[in-house]
């Protein structure tokens, strides 16, 4: 489904990213964890085309992303996302929040497009939130909206970009419920996450980035059991210590 | 010690009002037409094209770095003679209310386009993003998520533009065009009243103004509640 080859770039004379390669199948959830500068959040963001990259391929679902004649717009319609500061549209209730995309992007009409976007919306548990505008809501359900509004593209993908990292501790866990459920659904997904039992319970690769690189790609188990890497082993004594 | 006589207001009084609409006629058509292409201008300094962004950058800064007097008696000047060409209207025919339009739009246009530039840049660059991310294109993007927001932020300082706008109007003073400021000036000239007429318009441009800046910062407070 994602498949990075060897994806190199730089801001100016930076290098976030040296030779990245890795891939996500169909139904595949992997977790990309590292300390922070390591390059996961613009990793992410390269395989929707949101940042540029110099050097290597990302296909996804066959397309090649950093060809100049893809029709990006198109790609990330069917690319779902999700950003750590939510980023719903202040000035649009919920349920409009919900629709534009499927209207203005899909070109669904407007009922049908309401009609989805308020099943997700009783999905993700905020049904009764409908006519709300995001300010209204607290941390966690602006973001379980923003979930629900990727979703209601019908994505074949969804890239989480630290979904929980700007929630409060209270409000982390109805975000990672709304996650678990929708990766035990099937749901194709890569997480930049620190949410380590997120990882442990529903991810089956974790990869490890230090300083733009990519140094390990394990199968989950074998990423918490016997960490290769010796950055890795010191990354997860630390988080996992208290 | 001079006597002020105030008997010549009241007669005058359509005339003003006729003069005031001239002067809203200008400030609100400058206002409509200037936050329009201010916007093209705002949107197009953000372009990727060069030329584009080159452009208006070079725009912005020539109607900003030329006083407004001597733009308003070129547009006098030059534009009679490009409608003649254009439309073959005879030279006699007045073209001096179409003249100050064009003028004070395009002026004001400079100035809104810089406050509208704050405003896109005022919006969270993630908004951009995650419209992006949703597959709407560039355009999609600013027109119905980064502009709605932009606008938002922004109306007190256009509005207090606007303001401005309104009390630059008298500088059609230059074409003889009957504007408030005109007529009142005219009517004191006629009647031997200059500095009552002048007195009187002066508070009127002073209460409307007030008027409206109060309106404008009740409006911000409410904004920001």
């Amino acid at each position: 489904m994602i498949s990075i080859r060897d994806v190199s770039k730089h801001f100016g004379s930076f290098q976030a990213l040296k030779g990245c390669s890795t891939e996500v199948k169909k139904g595949e959830v992997i977790v990309v964890c590292g300390p922070s500068g390591s390059g996961k959040s613009t990793l992410i963001k390269c395989v929707n085309g949101l940042e540029k990259f110099e050097r290597g391929e990302i296909v996804v679902n066959g397309t090649s992303v950093g060809d100049p004649r893809t029709d990006l717009p198109k790609l990330r319609a069917h690319v779902g996302m999700v950003f750590q500061h939510f980023e719903l549209f202040p000035h649009m209730s919920i349920t409009e929040n919900l629709t534009i995309a499927q209207v203005k992007v899909l070109g669904r009409g407007k009922e049908e497009a309401i009609a989805r976007g308020l099943t997700l919306l009783d999905r993700v548990g905020l049904r009764s939130q409908a006519e709300k505008f995001p300010g209204q809501l607290s941390g966690g359900q602006q973001q379980r909206v923003a979930i629900a509004r990727a979703l209601a593209m019908d994505p074949i993908c969804m890239l989480f970009d630290e979904p929980t990292s700007a929630l409060d501790p209270e409000m982390i866990n109805e975000v990672l419920d709304v996650m678990v459920a929708l990766a035990r659904e099937g749901m194709t997904m890569m997480c930049v996450t620190h949410e380590m039992g997120f990882a442990r319970k529903v991810a089956h690769r974790v990869v490890f980035m230090d300083q733009g690189q990519i140094v390990e790609d394990a199968r989950t188990d074998d990423f918490f059991g016997s960490p290769r890497s010796e950055r890795a082993q010191q990354f997860l004594s630390k988080i996992l210590q208290h | 010690m001079y006597e002020l006589d105030w008997s010549s207001i009241p007669g005058a009084l359509p005339f003003l009002w006729a003069g005031m609409k001239v002067t809203l006629k200008i400030t609100a058509t400058a206002m409509l037409a200037g936050i329009a292409w201010g916007t093209l201008l705002a949107v197009m300094r953000f372009s990727s094209n060069r030329l584009l962004s080159w452009f208006a950058a070079g725009y912005v800064n020539l109607f900003r770095s030329i006083p407004l007097i001597m733009v308003l008696l070129w547009f006098f000047l030059i534009v009679p003679a490009f409608l003649e060409g254009l439309f073959n209207t005879p030279r006699s025919s007045d073209t001096r209310l179409t003249s100050a339009l064009v003028a004070f739009a395009l002026f004001q246009a400079a100035y809104y386009a810089e406050i509208i530039r704050a405003g896109i840049q005022s919006v969270p660059s993630g908004q951009a993003s995650a419209s992006l991310a949703l597959g709407m294109t560039y355009g999609q993007a600013m027109r119905l998520v980064i502009l709605p927001q932009a606008f938002r932020n922004m109306t007190p300082l256009l509005l207090t533009q606007t303001v401005i706008l309104f009390q630059d109007t008298c500088l059609v003073h230059v074409s003889a065009l009957a504007d408030f400021f005109g007529v009142a000036y005219k009517v004191g000239d006629r009647d031997g009243r200059l500095v009552e007429l002048l007195l009187f318009a002066g508070a009127v441009y002073f209460a409307v103004s007030y008027l409206a800046s109060f309106l404008v910062k009740r409006y911000q407070g409410r904004l920001a509640t």
